[in-house]
């Protein structure tokens, strides 16, 4: 099997905010290939979410360069950057005065593809998140619970078929239940473009065994740094240093019922 | 009463050309002033939240204008533009911008932040989350702004008959001076109703553009 391609790369990427004592992203080298299912873990305000928003041009880093296949993000217009990849967050921000249609439509519509094309995806992607076309897509965001609502919220960012998801905490206000259930779903759903490679998603979360369960390789993050990127299982066994071992730990007291992707 | 009663009858008998050319004339009055607030208020408000350093003054600037009482700012504008329909809608303008401009600042700031984030990370333009999103979440309030303004213009429009404007105010004025009570009634009614009307109208409008809210 020949290597597949680096997706995103970061070089040094270091971001302040003005008015902070230290930099919420600090030296961070990455390299991710394309079809990971890669996530983020770490405390609030370890920088997570600020390396999720650089790779998108929400923010732009002061020192470093972000490279998406091959490509330097800042070389390209922000606008063009942002509808190549697919962008969910944990409040998920459907747009309340349009219908669930409309709102899954949203990047389509701003590529002005064709209204049977779009149709067509619509009903598609409502399928493919696990709701029923024919009952939500005329509905409005506020008649749907808060799991529904970040089901559309998925479908939404997976519109313009994307090659990268940026998705920070999408389940991080949802039900535990409801929130297991997602994890699969988001799992089936990676697995599922099996026709080319597939996606490369980018996966925020404060969760521990969320972060394990769903990650092909996971980043803990702590005060900006990369603590470790390795596989859920080699982070489990051989934690990289204190801060990931005190994670473990955290585990471990919660109890022994974790599920580690391998 | 009874008497009462009769001559408001035979008023509108002898008068129907007169008052429903005066009621057209509050009504287009009503309509011109609207029409220039929503404009006003609404480009200000955008300015104010787009430029957030300038809001201050701006919204200072015409509170200050509200302040002055409607009859002074009348009475003032035949020294500046002279008598007619022109200065009535200029002065009337003033008192109904502050409360659409204030809706719609508020409007506007109250859409939030992730809302307008998540749009800008989908790809959108600064012109389209403006257009897409933060405009017509907003517009809630900017209608309830104008309903406020609305009800404000279609009472003041009634002195604006005394800079020659005409209106549905020349009845009670000459109610006043002639001391005929059923005149005062017409006119005071008459302003009533229509004021009701188009807070009526401005609601089935506001109900429209909610219902993704009540359902």
């Amino acid at each position: 099997m020949e290597n597949p391609a680096v997706a995103i790369e970061y070089q040094n990427v270091v971001k302040r905010f003005k008015g902070a004592a230290c930099n919420a992203v600090n030296g961070v080298s990455l390299s991710i290939n394309e079809g990971e299912f890669i996530t983020i873990l770490g405390s609030s305000g370890c920088g997570k979410t600020t390396l999720l928003k650089m790779t998108n041009r929400l923010l732009d880093p002061d020192e470093g360069n972000i490279i998406l296949f091959g490509e330097n993000v800042r070389d390209v217009n922000e606008v063009l950057v942002r509808r190549r990849i697919g962008y969910a967050i944990q409040q998920v921000g459907l747009f309340p005065h349009m219908t669930i249609a409309a709102n899954i439509a949203t990047i389509p519509k701003l590529l002005k593809w064709d209204k049977e094309r779009i149709n067509a995806r619509v009903r598609e992607l409502t399928e493919l998140v696990g709701l029923d076309p024919g009952e939500f897509l005329t509905r409005y965001p506020a008649q749907l619970s808060g799991g529904q609502q970040q089901r559309i919220g998925l479908a939404r960012a997976l519109a313009a078929d994307p090659k990268i998801m940026l998705l920070d905490e999408p389940f991080g206000a949802i039900d535990a239940i409801n929130r297991l259930n997602l994890q699969d779903e988001l799992k089936r759903i990676h697995n599922s473009f099996t026709g080319g490679v597939k996606k490369t998603f980018l996966f925020v979360t404060h969760d521990i065994s969320e972060a394990l369960k769903l990650g092909t390789r996971v980043i803990v993050m702590n005060e900006g740094k990369v603590c470790q990127f390795d596989t859920p299982e080699n982070i489990v066994k051989n934690p990289a240093d204190g801060f990931v071992k005190s994670l473990i730990h955290t585990l471990r007291r919660d109890g022994p019922a974790h599920e580690v992707r391998k | 009463m009874r008497e009462i009663w009769d001559s408001i009858i035979s008023y509108f008998e002898n008068n129907t050309d007169a008052y429903l050319t005066m009621l057209s004339q509050h009504v287009s009055i009503s309509l011109r002033v609207l029409s220039m607030s929503i404009f006003i208020g609404c480009f200000f408000g955008i300015l104010c939240v787009r430029f957030s350093r300038h809001q201050k003054w701006i919204i200072g600037t015409f509170q200050v204008l509200r302040i002055v009482p409607s009859l002074a700012v009348l009475v003032l504008s035949i020294r500046f533009l002279g008598i007619g329909m022109g200065p009535a809608i200029t002065a009337l303008t003033f008192l109904a911008v502050p409360p659409i401009l204030m809706n719609t600042v508020a409007g506007l700031e109250k859409v939030p932040v992730f809302m307008l984030e998540t749009a800008k990370g989908m790809g959108m333009t600064p012109l389209q989350v403006w257009l897409r999103v933060r405009l017509p979440l907003a517009f809630p309030l900017i209608l309830a702004g104008i309903k406020t303004a609305m009800v404000e213009i279609v009472a003041s429009a009634t002195i604006a008959s005394l800079i020659g404007a005409g209106g549905l105010g020349q009845i009670i004025f000459q109610g006043i001076s002639v001391r005929r009570t059923e005149l005062l009634l017409i006119g005071g009614i008459s302003v009533a109703l229509l004021s009701l009307i188009s807070v009526f109208l401005l609601d089935l409008l506001d109900r429209f553009f909610q219902r993704y809210k009540r359902i």
